[in-house]
């Protein structure tokens, strides 16, 4: 099983310190393209884990977000596609982002000093809990 | 707020369950660069693991990781197993993680915010297995890694200070252990490397922390990193070998 299941385990330990009931009826996650994380890995670990822990969950919905970045030198704003690159860079940024600074620089200047504006992490946007009755 | 410490981010929540599979953490920091942390970390490591103890190195050094060259291998061949997180590979019996696995020796700058990622994310993906020790080795200075360390992990940690008896160096360490004692973190003691005596006893006493003990100067040292078996065979490794006994007594 790969990695995702550590990135899902937190999203379920964030999830039950929130807990308010035995069923979920929504979780929404804001998934940075970056870290290219397999959806389905992640929607199927997080089911197991909601299911160990005691949780139905009825939705689980991912809002993905695209890479951005801007060069802190120069202000160029520029976009990566990250499925494009070599599978020793992919996997590098797959497990630790930041690592993009060792392997890109700004397009414009060469600078390494450029800020990640979009598509870095796993953020929960949304739990929405059943109310009761 | 900053995203990382914002309520969304899953991973504040489980990175002190993911090191409760470790007995004991002992924190390496000096904010003085070139007293010997990462030496000192190594081959305390190598002589835990020696005695018999399940211990673990984590380099936290993220713009300039250099544990792995006192090991005397190349990183980028010693990936992790990917088993639900990543297993940190096995070196000299030592479970050990370093971001040079992933970087080299290519140059990774970084602001503040993604020192904070780095360190939260390797603290959520990477799984330690049921330790005796976890040693982590820490950049110069007193900024966003030891504040994360002190904050995340700080109250279930001991750290070990260490310097040389220089002055400039031994005002720093002083900056560092009247931080530490504001919050009440556990400070196992202060090293003394580079000397020819001990000279920082009393300076221990008047500071009320405990001398773990000397270690001497090597002119000779510079030959033998990398190359663990000499690394044995030094009076470094003896001396270390007598801080180690002193810690886990």
């Amino acid at each position: 099983m790969v990695h995702e299941w550590a990135l899902a385990e937190a999203i379920v330990e964030h999830v039950l310190k929130n807990r308010e009931n035995n069923i979920l009826e929504k979780i929404v996650l804001r998934i940075g393209l970056l870290q290219t994380i397999d959806l389905d890995i992640l929607k199927f670990a997080l089911e197991e884990l909601f299911k160990l822990n005691n949780i139905s969950v009825e939705k689980i919905e991912f809002i993905e977000e695209d890479i951005s970045l801007k060069c802190r030198k120069c202000s160029y704003e520029w976009r990566i596609d990250i499925n494009n690159l070599d599978e020793y860079i992919r996997e590098s940024i797959h497990f630790i982002p930041e690592t993009i600074y060792s392997f890109f620089k700004c397009p414009n200047c060469s600078s390494r000093d450029y800020d990640l504006k979009t598509g870095r992490g796993i953020y929960v946007e949304e739990i929405r809990w059943r109310k009761r009755s | 707020m900053k995203k990382y410490v914002g309520e969304k981010d899953p991973r504040i929540s489980i990175v002190n369950k993911r090191l409760s599979t470790v007995n004991r953490i002992f924190i390496v920091m000096s904010p003085k660069g070139g007293v010997g942390k990462t030496v000192f970390s190594t081959i305390f490591s190598l002589i835990l693991a020696e005695h018999g103890f399940k211990t673990g190195l984590l380099d936290l050094d993220f713009t300039n990781p250099s544990t792995h060259i006192v090991l005397g291998i190349n990183p980028i061949n010693y990936k992790p197993v990917e088993e639900k997180g990543l297993i940190p590979p096995n070196i000299y019996n030592l479970e050990y993680f370093t971001i040079a696995i992933y970087t080299g020796d290519k140059p990774l700058p970084l602001r503040g915010e993604s020192v904070n990622n780095i360190f939260l994310e390797l603290l959520t993906i990477v799984k330690w297995s049921n330790l005796d020790y976890l040693v982590i080795d820490t950049p110069p200075s007193i900024r966003d890694e030891h504040l994360d360390l002190l904050t995340f992990i700080g109250d279930k940690s001991e750290l070990i200070l260490i310097t040389t008896p220089n002055p400039i160096a031994i005002s720093s360490i002083g900056r560092l252990i009247n931080l530490l004692k504001e919050s009440s973190y556990k400070i196992k003691g202060l090293v003394e490397n580079m000397s020819s005596g001990e000279y920082l006893k009393q300076y221990c006493i008047e500071n009320g922390i405990e001398y773990l003990g000397s270690i001497p100067y090597d002119q000779f040292f510079d030959s033998k990193i990398g190359d663990v078996e000499k690394l044995r065979q030094s009076i470094i490794w003896n001396s270390i070998d007598e801080i180690v006994k002193k810690v886990t007594s």
